[in-house]
């Protein structure tokens, strides 16, 4: 009988837990399941070696171009190397050169945007015509060049990326700064005596971080694409190596050995997905109209 | 008008929202009626549910909102269940609606003309031809000086009092017979304000439109309304005709409207704190279940934990309170004072400032200005043509001496904040002389001055964007400490921080929070005590206080007023609002387009305005008074202020000045003091008014 009466109660919980797990899921789903994919494949980067059933530089010819079985998960490329192997340790590269960029550009672009736009005068127009100026070209050919330029390798391609990364987070920061600069907080710390760099760092930027931190996620994405982009072009890593865009490059012209270009593929496809939901997600976050408490 | 079906019913109306804490109920049982050609008022603050009641009405409510029950009845006619086209005719063409804000209910890329006359095509009455003659018609009717050219121009063409007269002239266009406002003055200058009323006034006695006015000010409901209904928490708790209910309330809460805010034709006496009701507006979400204001009323009993009925307290009046129901009578002002003064009575005994009094005794004025100007440059125009200049601010003279209140008044674009931008040095004047405590600060720069930044603090209009929103109020209020080495270490200054917390009316574990989670009145608090954490003399206020509602707005003035006393403090205070003025400053100083038009006493300005600005400035000011309004001899000033890019010749105030003669536009007038304290800039001073 206290049963019967304790039980209504309770009921009602559940349902109000239920109805607070499904709120959950439709805000932070997407964002979760993105968390989600980019953590698993940081784990995979990390213990790629310890993962991958074969050594990933093994070469062997008497096995090249073997289809996936239970033995080569995922198949064998044109010098018998285990594609699974690869796929695991080409991780590391690529979202190593996709972080580096985007970090390293972000930081650039945004101290220079930044500080343009709370100096104003002369050295914004200079600093935002040197971005128009990186803006005007195509930007994966101006890499390519400069790629070219330096000479293959995974150090000079990514110097190569950083020269056309930044000016996007310059435009923003600027922006975010102009936006910040005439609020009254700003003119507060002016009167308290504060001087420009303390304002700048301790009081503006903080506060116009939200928005570029959404455009630093979703660009890791683009940066692993266009570094594979690169690879596949032939710049960037030097061969034994393993890098997806290299290694979807290697299988482009096998049509009958589909597996040798599509997993990589899929790989680099997982990744950037990855990254977009968790970058959507946390711009959701950080919008307060859709937080609303 | 009796017995006769109403216009606009609303019986028992509830909308509710739907949001991630839980369901928010806005509107909670509101009824109440218009008749053909009424005009009613709705008050209360932020929050209260008046705009929510409006936009029920027209049914243009957001997406997470619902009517959850009740009944709308236009004519008669079920306005709930209407389907879209019924509704679209009711909108357009029985019911108009003008919204407080005229910069953004424009569309800014077409033509008046298209938007107009769109308005007359799209209910079929009209046809193009006849649309667009009925337009210029309407626009002349509303006051737009030459119709025909504002029909082709764009809405950034115009002043925002010009566009709440297009604004009208749409509402009107199809004739409605009723038209809700929704505090369309409140983004307007007083001198506009007063025309857009008379307007208002006028339109309805013409064509016998019905008006439902909002606002949250009890004089503008004054100058229009035959009655006034006071909304408070979702819920109506007083309802009568506006000479009663305003000489009379007859609930706690409007008692407490009436009194929080000064008035401009009554003498502040000798204590300049105002009757403040203590604490905030009831959380939507947890409403209490008796009397909803029951925590913040001065006159509550037992009997408030259980809730009261809206009922006729008098003929033609109903009260949701206990306590008039039964007879109770609410004291005239003043009676109460001592135990309503809430703010010293909870402020403990921080030591008023060593010295407090010896710094306001030393001689010499704390801050001089001497042919103050600054002019800011305009981006743009040709290549070859000289840049053009905004002239903000055009050889101001002042003098605050220590310890005394200084009011800077005018219109926006008067220059009064740009004044308290260059003497904190935020700007810096194109021309002129700033001495601050005997130092010349004019063109000093960032080092120099960090020393007297010390001694001079700055309080902002806007609560929500003077606070930095990733830093908790603590860091915020220990940083400049620390920066100017007042507080010698972190312990120091988290024990400094509890003080001033306290100092302002906070609790100490406030310091603990990030801004967000305080209110505008709050945080208002916590740029106040920003302020004083470097422990100035002279603190510059921008309009601290015209944000925030009528109650919060008293909170805050009793605080400053407070610190006034405790701390020796020197205020430049700046502020629209004439009435708040006049109570707390000792000098005001009257400011038109970047120059000074009059200095003088508090008391001799509001009692015999020299300039002729003052005067119009005065009368603008609606009193929450339906006999002082009506009696008093009012001068509405035509005309909006002209463009501060190319000001008038002479006296910059003759193009809206009646008094203007020729010499007007020759001589600039010199300020000079006409009476023993008080100086006018004016050649005919004292004639008017």
């Amino acid at each position: 009988m206290s049963a019967g009466i304790a039980g209504a109660p309770a009921t009602d919980a559940a349902e109000a837990s239920r109805a607070r797990r499904g709120r959950w899921l439709r805000r932070y789903g997407l964002a979760a399941t993105g968390g989600a994919i980019v953590l698993a494949w940081v784990l995979v980067a990390i213990f790629a070696t310890a993962l991958a059933p074969w050594p990933h530089e093994q070469v062997d010819v008497t096995r090249r171009l073997l289809p996936p079985s239970a033995e080569h998960w995922l198949g064998t490329d044109l010098l018998g190397r285990d594609v699974f192997s690869r796929l695991l340790v080409g991780a590391r590269i690529s979202l190593v050169a996709g972080i580096v960029v985007v970090v390293v550009g972000g930081l650039v672009g945004t101290l220079i945007g930044g500080i343009a736009a709370y100096a104003g005068g002369r050295a914004e127009e200079w600093m935002m015509r040197a971005t128009d100026l990186v803006m005007c070209f195509p930007p994966i050919i101006l890499a390519m060049a400069i790629a070219a330029a330096l000479g293959i390798g995974v150090t000079n391609t990514i110097l190569a990326m950083l020269v056309v990364w930044w000016p996007k987070f310059a435009r923003l920061a600027r922006s975010l700064v102009l936006v910040q600069r005439n609020q009254e907080y700003v003119e507060a710390a002016h009167v308290l005596g504060f001087g420009p760099s303390r304002i700048l760092f301790r009081h503006i930027v903080p506060n116009a971080v939200g928005p570029l931190v959404v455009l630093l996620t979703l660009d890791v994405g683009t940066a692993i694409l266009t570094f594979a982009g690169l690879n596949f072009l032939g710049l960037g890593v030097i061969p034994p190596t393993p890098e997806w865009g290299a290694m979807v490059s290697e299988g482009r012209e096998l049509v009958e050995q589909w597996w040798v270009a599509t997993f990589p593929g899929v790989a680099i496809l997982t990744v950037v997905i990855g990254f977009n939901f968790l970058g959507d997600g946390i711009r959701d976050w950080l919008d307060p109209k859709s937080r609303r408490r | 008008m009796s017995g006769a079906q109403p216009l606009l019913e609303v019986r028992d109306l509830r909308t509710e929202f739907a949001t991630d804490a839980g369901t928010v109920r806005a509107v909670d049982g509101v009824s109440f009626s218009i008749a053909e050609g009424e005009t009613v008022g709705i008050v209360g603050e932020s929050g209260s549910g008046k705009s929510v009641t409006a936009r029920s009405i027209m049914r243009l409510l957001d997406e997470n909102a619902r009517i959850a029950g009740g009944a709308i009845k236009f004519r008669g006619r079920d306005v709930m269940h209407l389907d879209r086209e019924g509704l679209r005719a009711l909108r357009g063409s029985d019911i108009a609606m003008v919204f407080q804000d005229p910069m953004t209910s424009l569309n800014p890329v077409r033509r008046i003309a298209g938007q107009l006359v769109e308005g007359m095509t799209v209910h079929g009455r009209y046809g193009r031809g006849a649309a667009r003659a009925r337009a210029i018609d309407l626009l002349r009717r509303m006051g737009v000086s030459a119709p025909e050219r504002a029909l082709d121009s764009y809405p950034h063409e115009f002043s925002g009092g010009m566009r709440q007269r297009v604004m009208l002239a749409m509402g009107f266009s199809n004739g409605p017979s009723l038209l809700i406002a929704d505090e369309p003055t409140t983004a307007l200058d007083v001198t506009i304000q007063a025309q857009i009323l008379d307007l208002l006034r006028d339109l309805n006695a013409e064509f016998g439109t019905a008006v439902l006015l909002i606002s949250h000010d009890l004089g503008v409901i004054a100058n229009v309304c035959r009655r006034v209904i006071v909304m408070y928490g979702g819920e109506v708790v007083e309802e009568g005709l506006a000479e009663d209910l305003l000489s009379d309330p007859r609930h706690p809460y409007t008692w407490a409207l009436l009194n929080a805010v000064p008035r401009v034709d009554r003498k502040a006496d000798g204590d300049r704190r105002l009757l403040a009701i203590e604490g905030q507006p009831p959380d939507p979400l947890a409403m209490p279940a008796g009397c909803r204001f029951a925590a913040r009323c001065p006159f509550r009993e037992a009997r408030c934990a259980e809730k009261p009925d809206l009922a006729e307290v008098a003929p033609g009046r109903r009260a949701r309170c206990w306590v008039t129901q039964d007879g109770g009578v609410l004291p005239a002002r003043g009676a109460h004072g001592a135990r309503l003064a809430d703010v010293p009575a909870r402020m403990a005994p921080v030591a008023a400032r060593d010295g407090a009094v010896a710094e306001a005794a030393r001689p010499g004025p704390i801050l001089e200005l001497s042919g103050l100007a600054k002019h800011f440059p305009l981006r743009g125009g040709g290549f070859l043509s000289t840049p053009r200049k905004v002239h903000a601010v055009n050889g101001v003279d002042l003098v605050v001496r220590r310890g005394e209140t200084v009011g800077l008044v005018g219109e926006s674009g008067c220059g009064k904040s740009t004044i308290a931008r260059l003497v904190t040095r935020i700007h810096e004047p194109t021309a002129g002389r700033i001495l601050f405590d005997g130092v010349d600060i004019t063109h000093a720069d960032a080092a120099a001055i960090r020393p007297l930044r010390r001694r001079m603090q700055m309080v902002f209009q806007d609560p929500y964007a003077s606070l930095n929103p990733r830093m908790t109020v603590g860091d915020m209020l220990a940083e400049p400490m620390l920066f100017h080495g007042i507080a010698a270490g972190r312990a120091a200054a988290r024990g400094r921080v509890v003080e001033l917390l306290d100092l302002v009316g906070l609790p100490a574990r406030a310091a603990e929070r990030y801004p967000h989670e305080f209110s505008g009145g709050q945080r208002q608090r916590i740029g106040t005590a920003r302020a004083l954490a470097v422990d100035p003399a002279l603190v510059v206020a921008d309009e601290p206080i015209s944000s925030l509602d009528v109650n919060i707005q008293a909170q805050v003035i009793n605080l400053l007023v407070d610190l006034q006393e405790r701390l020796g403090l020197t205020y430049l205070f700046i502020a629209h609002d004439l009435a708040v003025v006049r109570h707390v400053s000792d000098r005001i100083v009257v400011l038109y387009l970047g120059k000074v038009m009059e200095v003088a006493t508090a008391a001799d300005l509001f009692e015999r305005p020299l300039h002729p600005y003052s005067v119009a400035l005065l009368s603008a000011v609606p009193i929450p008074d339906v006999a002082a309004e009506r009696a008093r001899k009012r001068m509405v000033l035509g005309g909006e202020p002209p463009s501060a890019i190319d000001p008038p010749s002479g006296c910059r105030f003759r193009t809206r000045c009646p008094l203007a003669k020729p010499v007007c536009a020759e001589q600039p007038p010199p300020l000079v003091e006409h009476r023993p304290g008080q100086f006018a800039a004016c050649h005919f001073p004292g004639e008017l008014g």
